[in-house]
């Protein structure tokens, strides 16, 4: 395989990774967060993190540029101290968090939820900290659950496309991700490079999707009874 | 040895308004708290071992106090040192026996490894007789060694109080007898102070030093410790 299939093919696999361990991070604290918050703006919180689900990609984009962009309400913060993601592969990797955030933060969010409240308190009266009761008892019996979650969200990462595409551009390279490499390929008329490319996706993401099969634990030990 | 309650707890909900307002005192170290289901009894228990609040009162154990509104004092379920069974017994499914009864030795902030069972964890599961299943996982082993389990991980936090919460009544009525006598002689063994909960007469009779009625939110017929607390 040649250089235009694999720059983009590794660029996606990396922004992919890296989306996915950021939303193990920030997706698992916030459901976990919202799992045992109990208030009534519980719902409005939650419409507002599904939100990258349901909106077109480029709108994802432009909202990304509006705040993070030079000119951007963050982004001139950012600027001072000399960084600027729009046009850069880690704008790519906050693209893709960003629409991968709700696949993982409901997952989780579902999985701790299921989590019998006895196993917690079980814990808490056995004498361990809140933290300790979350790592070791929370977290492991949520653990499936957000596997799950974490593999939806980073094939959905490597499928990103309108809000990368808008945010980190198309830069053969630097920020030419597989999906955005196929778009230009066929725009520039070149349908057997777009094939071989569509192919190398396709195979890929059945990877993934096998390697999820292998990765899920055992179900006998998390069964309760 | 006492153990001195005083607690009251609204419940809202309009529909079904239900006051808890429990007191006893006793120096009895086999307490029964007998009564049906909706009394309040595992209300009572949750409430002295932290995991829920009443609105007024205090909970003392010995001279240790749990809960005193009028001094302030409301200690986290963590600092209580209370053993709790729970009815289901709340055994961790993701962990070996081994790891469950070694869970409360070490409070650290990350599972032990089941190769490396803390030696006050093993004493612990040899006298419950369950060396040969230390290393199967909770849903792969039988009910009364389940409810061992559960026992052996309570009692080795060494707990002022060991609360039991309708010990019985996920097993099938043959083991239950024999369940019965083992705790009755546990308890002989370890003179450990115990305070169960059921709704189940058997229960009362077997195990209860002193057997306290629970109705409607209130224990009725506790003579017997006002006369013990006199």
């Amino acid at each position: 395989m040649n250089v235009a299939v694999w720059v983009p093919l590794l660029l996606s696999l990396k922004v992919a990774l890296w989306a996915t361990g950021l939303n193990l991070i920030f997706g698992v604290a916030v459901a976990f967060g919202l799992s045992r918050w109990r208030s009534s703006w519980r719902d409005l919180v939650d419409s507002l993190l599904t939100l990258p689900l349901v909106l077109p990609p480029t709108v994802i984009g432009y909202y990304l540029l509006v705040l993070l962009g030079r000119r951007g309400v963050f982004g001139a913060v950012l600027e001072r101290w000399g960084i600027n993601p729009v046009f850069t592969w880690q704008g790519a990797v906050i693209a893709s968090t960003l629409v991968a955030f709700p696949l993982i933060q409901k997952a989780a969010r579902a999985a701790f939820e299921n989590v019998d409240p006895h196993l917690e308190s079980a814990a808490r009266v056995l004498g361990l900290s809140e933290l300790a009761v979350f790592f070791r008892v929370s977290l492991p019996l949520a653990a499936r659950g957000i596997t799950a979650g974490a593999l939806l969200a980073f094939a959905r990462a490597l499928g990103e496309f309108g809000a990368t595409l808008m945010f980190a551009g198309n830069l053969p390279g630097r920020t030419q991700t597989l999906s955005v490499a196929i778009f230009s390929a066929m725009a520039a008329g070149k349908d057997e490079g777009a094939t071989v490319l569509v192919v190398v996706a396709s195979v890929t993401c059945v990877a993934v999707l096998l390697i999820a099969g292998r990765l899920a634990p055992d179900r006998s030990k998390l069964r309760i009874t | 040895m006492t153990l001195d309650i005083a607690i009251q707890r609204r419940l809202a909900d309009a529909e079904h308004p239900f006051e808890l307002d429990i007191r006893f005192r006793t120096r009895s170290r086999r307490v029964v708290i007998f009564g049906p289901s909706g009394a309040g009894k595992s209300l009572t228990l949750r409430a002295i071992a932290g995991l829920m609040t009443p609105e007024r009162g205090h909970i003392a154990v010995n001279d240790h106090v749990l809960f005193d509104t009028q001094r302030g004092v409301n200690l986290p379920p963590q600092r209580r040192k209370v053993g709790y069974l729970f009815q289901d017994y709340a055994l961790f499914p993701h962990l070996t026996v081994a790891q469950n009864v070694a869970f409360g030795i070490r409070t650290g902030v990350f599972n032990p490894s089941s190769r490396a069972i803390p030696e006050q964890a093993s004493r612990w599961l040899s006298a419950f007789e369950l060396d040969t299943v230390a290393r199967s996982y909770p849903s792969q082993i039988s009910g009364g060694q389940k409810q061992r389990v559960a026992l052996a991980r309570a009692l080795a936090t060494e707990p002022d109080v060991l609360l039991l919460d309708e010990p019985f009544a996920a097993l099938d009525p043959q083991l239950r007898m024999r369940m019965r006598k083992e705790l009755a002689a546990l308890q002989a063994k370890l003179d450990l102070q115990m305070l169960i909960i059921t709704h189940d007469p058997a229960d009362a009779e077997a195990l209860g030093e002193q057997v306290l009625e629970i109705r409607d939110g209130r224990i009725h017929g506790d003579e017997v410790a006002e006369a013990l607390a006199s």
